[in-house]
């Protein structure tokens, strides 16, 4: 009885925090010490409102034809799984759109993952509430062009504005160009590295030198220009 | 039965790797088109579709590019019946599915397309049908002609074919998209084996506009998954994967020596066009299949009839160019 | 329907002609949100022959009514318009109000400003306008009303239900134990439906034969129901209270009343192994073409495939079967024969089938072997089943990782677009049976776990006890690519786990679909035969979703279990115990009250034509061939309308649709539009 009545004291009483308001900031926040170490913020931490967009999930839904039924997403997660690439994403497709709609465009716009899209369609065709996820993607990489939050050094957005470069100017792209191209641009060591490749297909007439070109390049031009006003 | 309804020259719209890596593909296309007695009439003046770069900027734009395709192609095709166009690249495919989907529903893309195109000149009235070659092969030339010009029946050569991505996703137009057969019905109809395998619908990653480990997009990426398309379609006992994208079939010959060495598994699985393939069944000459311009191909078939016998075959058949 | 409220009616009102009453309803905000009340309440007063015109905020409430009645006693009004909702939810309301008052229910007509104008209309103004010339359109109408009696029809005291599952055998169980006569009708040899193939029930995983064969026992032996199996309704004629309802009988070629269920014959079977698909078992095993579905069917009676017994297919057999037939209760030249009852009501207890898995190639099914739906497992699992309750590979060996995949066929919207309530829970339970029975790993792969009902919630903590692996990510395919060497000779799932962010890659031995529920095939015919609808899914559509989940828009057709919608075993019980209640109800108050719209034919109007008596659906018109005049039947006839549609010389009219009222109606509405 002894020992139960012990185990029964009334426990001292801690005190009353004081309310704060300032953001508890996160144990992983580590800070800069040392020469080399380099800060990387924490992927989880907690978001507050203030740093949420509320309308980037209805921004999206406009830019996609059928875009809104995105909405009715359940995270399911078969588009992350049937995705070939998503191994090699930041943020998997259902990731993308629930971050999405809770609205955190940053994270979104900066993410490397629409332009790790291969354009396979699989989500497309498998996805239970038939959303057009692969549109969607396209829709995050015309944003993150025109905004400038893309991964700077990755080929692919690169290459996109040569290739936009070129058909704009030829009205039709010829590969060993925007290859060389990109070469130059991003990754000169590659060119060595695939030079013996190269001289395979060249020798096969797989690569033309010559530039491809239509012959109304001009018209081609106004109806860009048209569509776009 | 009325006479023959079916046209026998196609719109052909050839695409940008057309002359590039996807060379073959293109000749091999048509020779075998000649032989069976159709004929491919180039789009004069197409321009480039947009591929899957241009909706990555903007995309009315791309809606536009392959509009101005369609509607050339209704152009130069007067009167009020459906004009076919042919597009073997699947992305270009895909691109001008698109397209003709865009101009033919009511809204206001179609209204947005049909002012620019005005401003150019053109107009579409919707007549345009974006068609695959190999829904042609199968549809409207027909699996009894197919066969009916095989000289050299490819008996026991099994092969696996590959799908890809865009030609059965998003639009599956003439084949089922999660198990679909239209090319290994053109196998069978040529005499060979087709390959029952459980990958013939997973990307390659060549989507990465030509070839990620050339350019350098996503090397890793393309490589896993073209090594793990080879691989399996190797234990599945196929002597040869077809394909009918330039890309996919450029990652399935052209990295297989680094991928033995990064997988520590040698390779050496023979790759090429569905076209190709039914071009050697016909006895057409190996030079205008393109076979020279493919890195790793081999049949293990007895060597093709003597020229004479193709000739009189050809001749037979009263169409197409003998030579 | 008009309840019994012993009505007598007094001296028809003409004195002073009609007075009419006008009460406008708000509804809350439902009506007066959108229109100005007050203003129609205004303009109603303008109107010729209105008395007295009122608004209220909830007119069907107590409060409401009692505006009515007052009035009507007070002499203030003598007819009575309620500018409301639709008839459907208050007509029977206000007509019993009219009564109370004091007058015939039938001096009231209703004009429903609610779901044709407030509910519809997004101009405000216009809305007003609108519900103006409604009230205007009901007040003219009202003034030509005659004086009718709210007609009483018999109901007979016999019902059917059609459809022997749980949900039949149950609700048949307690009308007969009310001391009424049930025939249950069931398409297969046996009553039990799909309970009667599950090996366990959720969540007390309760042997399904043995709670389910005492209640097949007790129809087989109640005085009071007559069992039809092997049996189908082919045709329904008739009205509520009184169906005339044909049932045809298909022939087992042997003699229900002799056949004891001893089994010889199926042995003695030349046959000498099954050598056909056994469809009860789901296609896992074979039968032979002489065979009893499982060892409790009832009735206890051996059935012969015509489609596979030889002495069909040839006629050439020894029939070694009639040989050991001891009680000689073979008779093979059995035909169809037919049965034509008359009923009362009738209790639709068709069932569910599951979702055809084959439709979904990228799960395998069909394609590799090893890949089971739910049900063709609940046949493993099973005791009296092919494998005799052992789960194994189609090779006979025991898997060691099983797979389960929830959703199959449900929630998507290349299939079909509900949840299938059930699922969630037999995958658990089946994860739960294979653990026990084989040691296996478990992975069950979902999107969300629906355990809502009692005990459910504890029976998935009682699961997650066990070790099942829960993997919160729908499959996106079955594959026997081996990506690495860990999968060689497997079949491997993958999925997102969206709770750990990663896509994972699990190699199975066994996977099993948990496929969801769908209407049954012949759904649209069976609806037809029926008069009732069916919702866009395919499921037969209920009164009301919430408060009349039993009975149809079809007085005394009623639905019971899954045929109305995907559920499990207790919310199916229950709602078949509803729907033998509200046939009970009407049973035995013995007399549904009608429609006082019959039609009647005008004696001078009358040439003779004859076109009326063919057309009547119901054969209440008589043709008095010396004077050459028809006359319809009141008591038979069903007020359908067809003979006042067709009659030439507009002899036939349709009491409370006459010709000038309608005109006066339409006048009504364009008067003021």
């Amino acid at each position: 009885m002894g020992a139960l009545a012990q185990t029964l004291e009334a426990p001292t009483q801690a005190p009353t925090p004081e309310p704060t308001l300032e953001p508890i900031p996160s144990p992983a926040h580590r800070p800069v010490t040392g020469k080399r170490k380099k800060w990387r913020p924490v992927k989880d931490q907690s978001k507050f409102e203030a740093q949420l967009d509320p309308g980037f999930a209805a921004e999206i839904a406009r830019e996609v034809e059928d875009g809104e039924l995105l909405h009715q997403c359940i995270q399911c997660g078969t588009c992350s799984s049937v995705c070939p690439v998503s191994a090699y994403m930041d943020l998997t497709p259902r990731r993308l759109i629930a971050m999405t709609r809770a609205g955190a465009r940053d994270d979104v716009l900066h993410s490397v993952s629409p332009w790790v899209c291969v354009s396979c369609y699989a989500c497309t065709v498998e996805c239970p509430k038939r959303i057009p996820i692969t549109e969607i993607m396209h829709a995050l990489r015309r944003i993150s062009l025109r905004e400038k939050t893309y991964p700077r050094r990755f080929t692919t957005p690169v290459m996109t504005k040569e290739f936009v470069d070129m058909i704009e100017d030829r009205g039709r792209s010829t590969e060993s160009w925007i290859s060389m191209k990109l070469y130059l641009k991003t990754n000169p060591t590659l060119l060595l590295k695939n030079a013996g490749l190269a001289t395979r297909l060249f020798r096969q007439g797989r690569i033309g030198v010559k530039r491809a070109s239509i012959r109304k390049r001009k018209e081609l031009r106004t109806l860009l220009k048209a569509v776009s006003s | 039965m009325s006479a023959q309804t079916v046209p026998t020259r196609y719109t052909y719209f050839p695409g940008c790797s057309a002359e590039g890596v996807g060379r073959a593909f293109t000749e091999s296309l048509y020779a075998v088109f000649e032989h069976l007695g159709y004929g491919l009439d180039e789009l004069d003046d197409w321009n480039c579709c947009g591929a899957t770069a241009w909706p990555s900027v903007d995309q009315d734009q791309a809606h536009a590019l392959s509009a101005r395709n369609l509607a050339l192609a209704e152009d130069r095709a007067p009167g009020t019946d459906p004009v076919d166009v042919l597009a073997s690249c699947t992305g270009c495919y895909r691109a001008l599915l698109k397209a003709q989907e865009a101009l033919g529903t009511v809204g206001p893309t179609q209204a947005k397309l049909g002012r620019a195109l005005a401003a150019i000149g053109l107009d579409s009235e919707g007549r345009a049908r974006v068609r695959h070659p190999v829904d042609i092969l199968l549809n409207e030339i027909g699996l009894d002609r197919i066969r009916e010009a095989v000289v050299r029946p490819l008996t026991g050569v099994k092969v696996a074919s590959y799908y890809g991505c865009q030609l059965i996703r998003p639009f599956s137009t003439f084949d089922d998209q999660h198990d679909p057969t239209s090319m290994d019905r053109l196998v069978e109809a040529v005499g060979a084996e087709p390959v029952d395998w459980p990958l013939k619908t997973r990307c390659c990653g060549g989507s990465c506009y030509c070839g990620g480990p050339v350019i350098g997009a996503m090397p890793e990426a393309t490589m896993q998954l073209s090594y793990a398309l080879l691989r399996e379609a190797g234990k599945r006992g196929a002597d040869v994967i077809v394909t009918i994208c330039p890309l996919c079939q450029f990652n399935l010959e052209g990295f297989q020596d680094r991928m033995a060495k990064r997988f520590g598994h040698p390779l050496d699985m023979a790759s090429g066009f569905i076209t190709q393939l039914m071009g050697m069944a016909m006895g057409i000459d190996e030079k205008r299949l393109g076979i020279q311009r493919l890195l790793r191909w081999r049949l293990p078939v007895a060597p093709a009839p003597e020229p004479a016998a193709v000739g009189a075959a050809a001749a037979a058949e009263g169409g197409g160019d003998a030579s | 329907m008009l309840p019994e409220t012993g009505f007598t009616p007094e001296t028809p009102s003409t004195n002073g002609g009609p007075r009419i009453g006008v009460y406008v309803c708000h509804c809350g905000l439902n009506i007066a949100g959108k229109v100005d009340v007050a203003a129609v309440v205004e303009f109603a007063s303008t109107l010729p022959n209105v008395a007295v015109s009122r608004d209220y905020k909830f007119m069907c409430s107590d409060p409401g009514q009692e505006l009515i009645e007052q009035d009507l006693r007070d002499g203030l009004v003598n007819r009575v318009v309620v500018a409301s909702c639709s008839p459907l939810m208050h007509e029977a309301t206000f007509r019993r109000a009219t009564q109370e008052g004091g007058q015939s229910p039938f001096y009231f007509q209703m004009a429903s400003i609610r779901e044709l104008v407030s509910w519809v209309t997004l101009d405000g103004d216009e809305a007003t306008e609108k519900a103006k010339a409604m009230v205007a359109a009901a007040v003219r109408r009202v003034a030509l009303h005659e004086y009718l009696e709210p007609r009483k029809s018999e109901v007979r005291g016999d019902i059917m239900v059609v459809g022997g599952g749980i949900a039949g055998i149950h609700a048949a169980l307690v009308m007969a134990d009310a001391g009424k006569h049930v025939y249950l009708v069931e398409r297969e040899s046996t009553i039990g439906g799909h309970m009667a193939k599950f090996d366990k029930t959720f969540p007390t995983l309760d042997c399904a034969a043995c709670i389910l064969t005492p209640k097949m026992s007790a129809v087989r032996m109640h005085p009071n129901i007559t069992l039809w199996t092997y049996s189908d309704v082919v045709g329904v004629e008739g009205f509520t209270g009184d169906f005339t309802v044909r049932v045809r009988h298909r022939p087992r070629y042997v003699r229900e009343d002799l056949c004891t269920g001893c089994l010889e014959c199926i042995e003695a079977c030349i046959h000498k192994q099954g050598k056909f698909e056994d469809e009860f078992n789901e296609g896992l095993s074979k039968r032979k073409p002489i065979y009893i579905p499982f060892p409790q069917a009832t009735p206890a009676v051996v059935v012969v495939d015509p489609e596979t017994c030889i002495w069909f297919k040839t006629g050439k057999c020894p029939q070694t079967c009639i040989e050991a037939c001891e009680r000689d209760a073979f008779d093979f030249e059995q035909t169809e024969t037919f049965d034509e009852v008359k009923v009362g009501a009738i209790i639709l207890a068709t069932g569910f089938k599951t979702f055809d898995a084959g439709k979904m190639p990228e799960y395998g099914y069909g394609l590799y072997p090893n890949v089971y739906t739910s049900l063709e497992v609940e046949r493993l699992l099973n005791a009296a089943g092919p494998t005799g309750g052992e789960v194994v590979l189609r090779d006979g060996s025991s898997p060691k990782v099983v797979g389960i995949i929830h959703c199959v066929g449900s929630r998507d919207a290349k299939h079909n677009l509900w949840c299938s309530k059930v699922c969630c829970m037999y995958s658990l339970k089946l994860a739960h049976m294979v653990k026990e029975r084989t040691g296996a790993e478990v992975y069950n792969f979902y999107i969300d776990m629906r355990t809502p009902g009692k005990g459910y919630e504890e029976f998935y903590d009682k699961i997650l006890k066990e070790g099942v692996h829960m993997v919160r990510g729908r499959v996106a395919g079955v594959t026997d690519e081996a990506a690495s060497p860990e999968e060689e000779g497997h079949l491997v799932i993958r999925a997102e786990d969206t709770l750990i962010g990663s896509v994972r890659r699990i190699p199975v031995d066994m996977v099993i679909l948990a496929v969801g529920v769908e209407p049954q095939p012949d759904a649209q015919d069976v609806r037809r035969l029926f008069n009732i609808s069916c919702g866009g899914e395919g499921f037969f559509t209920e009164r009301h979703p919430k408060l009349a989940p039993v009975s149809t828009f079809t007085d005394g057709v009623f639905l019971a279990g899954a045929c109305q919608g995907p559920k499990d075993i207790p919310d199916t019980v229950a709602q078949a115990g509803a729907a033998a209640a509200e046939v009970l109800a009407m049973v035995d108050r013995g007399f549904v009250m009608l429609e006082a719209n019959t039609a009647h034919i005008d004696d001078e109007l009358c040439s003779g034509c004859k076109t009326c008596v063919g057309l009547c659906p119901f054969s209440a018109i008589a043709f008095d061939e010396e004077r050459k005049k028809a006359s319809v039947n009141e008591v038979v006839c069903k007020g359908c309308g067809v003979c006042v549609a067709a009659c030439p010389s507009g002899a036939a009219q349709q009491h409370l649709f006459t010709d000038e009222e309608i005109f006066a109606e339409i006048e009504g509405v364009l008067a003021y539009v």
